[in-house]
């Protein structure tokens, strides 16, 4: 079975809603893929129990004629077409033109203790809160780096929990120039100064991050360590997160070049979002960490270049520019303390999929070596978690991207357009 | 439409808001989702797919991340398989 759009976007956060609502303005056949349950993307999660921020309320109202393709999962690439799987068969979705806003994800840090139930990321706590996880009343310490901590942490208290403080790792110093420097952007200002309304009777430290945790079964303490010396906090959770990384799988998949401006590769796009690859657009933080803004301008510019209107593109570039310059603000300010790529031991597990430790990638100068000597990136996760510790910890690089993009089922991979028993249930039935 | 889904998880029922995720209907019971290689209790990480930690058995259909599907009326989840 094979759908046919004029304009597909794969990522229905900020980015791919921009993206989807300006090409559908213009007339295209317009499909939005996300392989979430709802539109949203990651800073605009759908939660359970809330109402959703205005701005994201509005992007999804806008959608109208664009067909929102939810819980659709790319798999694999096929010439000008991505085979998807839902949870009941799979299909092909061909293009004219392809926008990859597929976002980023959390730079997750090992440390010993990481792998304890009880441990995850910041953004991750914060969109299992949103969808529903029991977090009243649990005690939480919040860690890492970067405003996204405060976004989580206002999030999960609104939730009810009780957080026994906010550990940044950046230095005081930097983090109240960082402050200083928000003054050129009051928008953000207001944002954070509301934040910290939210956050009132919260610790919030600074030069202070997490190093280990600890429990049998589930986490039952961390220890932080600050300039003052280590101290052992009790806690239920820990959600710690260090900042975030390019999701660009699918991207390297379709053989869009990337480049390297850190550890971690971004999409290569020109000005205008073209990647290297005639009729595929990157926009958002595929093209590097820019923060919502970014991603709803590169969005809308992706939009009219896909429906060949360069014009209306370029009018939008130097607000663009502007908002990248934020992201240039975060990066520098935020950067990581490199006691921070010290925390595991031998025996701290890297790749959690395999059981991989530390100690056992010593000697490895690549991660192919790696893999068939150890394991290591061989498991479900296809190397998404370990392939980036090792990059951040200056090990090796992750190896490029195979299909299938993600885990997928036989029957998707044979082209079934309906799977064979079992599959999940998707009713939510009717009590009244 | 009801606000609450129920669905079981490892025989236990349980009772979540409509639109939550199999994952938040797994802390309910506890913080085991699966065993690891080497038989250590995982529990999802990410929050958003990507990690895995989170996979579990719905209605027999193996490694599903719990993380990415609704809860829906009449699950049945089975975890550490």
């Amino acid at each position: 079975m094979t759908e046919r759009y004029d304009v597909l976007i794969v990522g229905a956060g900020p980015a791919g809603l921009a993206a989807a609502q300006t090409a559908a303005s213009r007339g295209a056949r317009v499909g939005l893929i996300d392989a979430q349950a709802r539109a949203g993307g990651q800073v605009w999660r759908h939660d359970v129990r809330r109402t959703a921020p205005r701005a994201a309320r509005e992007a999804i109202a806008a959608l109208r004629s664009v067909e929102l393709l939810t819980n659709h999962q790319v798999v694999a690439a096929e010439p000008s077409a991505l085979r998807v799987e839902t949870q009941q068969g799979s299909s092909l979705l061909s293009y004219t033109s392809l926008i990859l806003a597929t976002g980023a994800r959390e730079l997750l840090l090992p440390f010993p203790g990481w792998t304890l139930p009880g441990v995850t990321g910041a953004g991750g706590m914060q969109a299992l809160v949103k969808q529903g996880w029991p977090i009243a009343g649990k005690r939480v310490v919040i860690a890492g780096s970067g405003p996204l901590l405060l976004a989580a942490a206002a999030t999960l208290r609104a939730h009810g929990a009780r957080l026994q403080g906010i550990y940044e790792q950046a230095p005081v110093a930097r983090v109240h120039a960082f402050a200083r420097q928000l003054l050129r952007w009051p928008a953000r200002a207001t944002q954070a100064v509301a934040l910290r309304a939210q956050l009132a009777g919260v610790p919030y430290r600074f030069g202070t991050f997490v190093r280990s945790a600890h429990g049998e079964a589930a986490l039952r303490t961390v220890d932080i360590e600050g300039p003052h010396g280590t101290t052992r906090l009790d806690c239920d959770l820990l959600a710690v997160g260090y900042g975030l990384v390019p999701n660009v799988e699918l991207a390297q998949l379709l053989g869009c070049a990337t480049v390297q401006r850190s550890a971690h590769p971004q999409v290569q796009v020109d000005p205008s979002l073209r990647t290297s690859v005639a009729g595929i657009y990157a926009a958002g933080e595929a093209n590097g960490i820019g923060g919502l803004a970014v991603a709803r301008l590169e969005g809308a510019i992706a939009g009219h270049m896909a429906v060949g209107d360069t014009a209306a593109a370029n009018l939008l570039l130097p607000r663009r520019d502007k908002a990248r310059g934020f992201a240039e603000l975060l990066a520098t300010h935020f950067s990581l303390d490199p006691r921070l790529h010290q925390l595991a031991d031998a025996q701290t597990l890297i790749c959690r999929c395999e059981d991989v430790t530390l100690g056992e990638l010593d000697g490895f100068s690549d991660a192919r070596a790696a893999k068939l000597a150890t394991r290591c990136g061989m498991g479900a996760c296809q190397g998404r978690i370990c392939g980036t510790v090792l990059a951040e910890l200056g090990r090796f690089s992750r190896s490029g991207s195979r299909p299938p993009l993600f885990p997928a089922r036989l029957a998707t991979l044979a082209g079934a357009a309906t799977f064979p028993l079992p599959t999940i249930s998707t009713e939510v039935a009717d009590h009244e | 439409m009801s606000d609450i889904v129920r669905l079981s998880i490892d025989g236990q029922d349980v009772e979540v808001p409509t639109g939550a995720s199999v994952a938040a209907a797994i802390a309910h019971v506890g913080l085991h989702f699966r065993s690891s290689v080497s038989g250590a209790p995982r529990a999802p990480l990410c929050g958003m797919g990507v990690c895995f930690e989170c996979r579990v058995r719905i209605d027999g259909v193996m490694h599903v991340r719990a993380c990415m599907t609704v809860a829906c009326e009449g699950m049945q989840v089975h975890c550490h398989d």
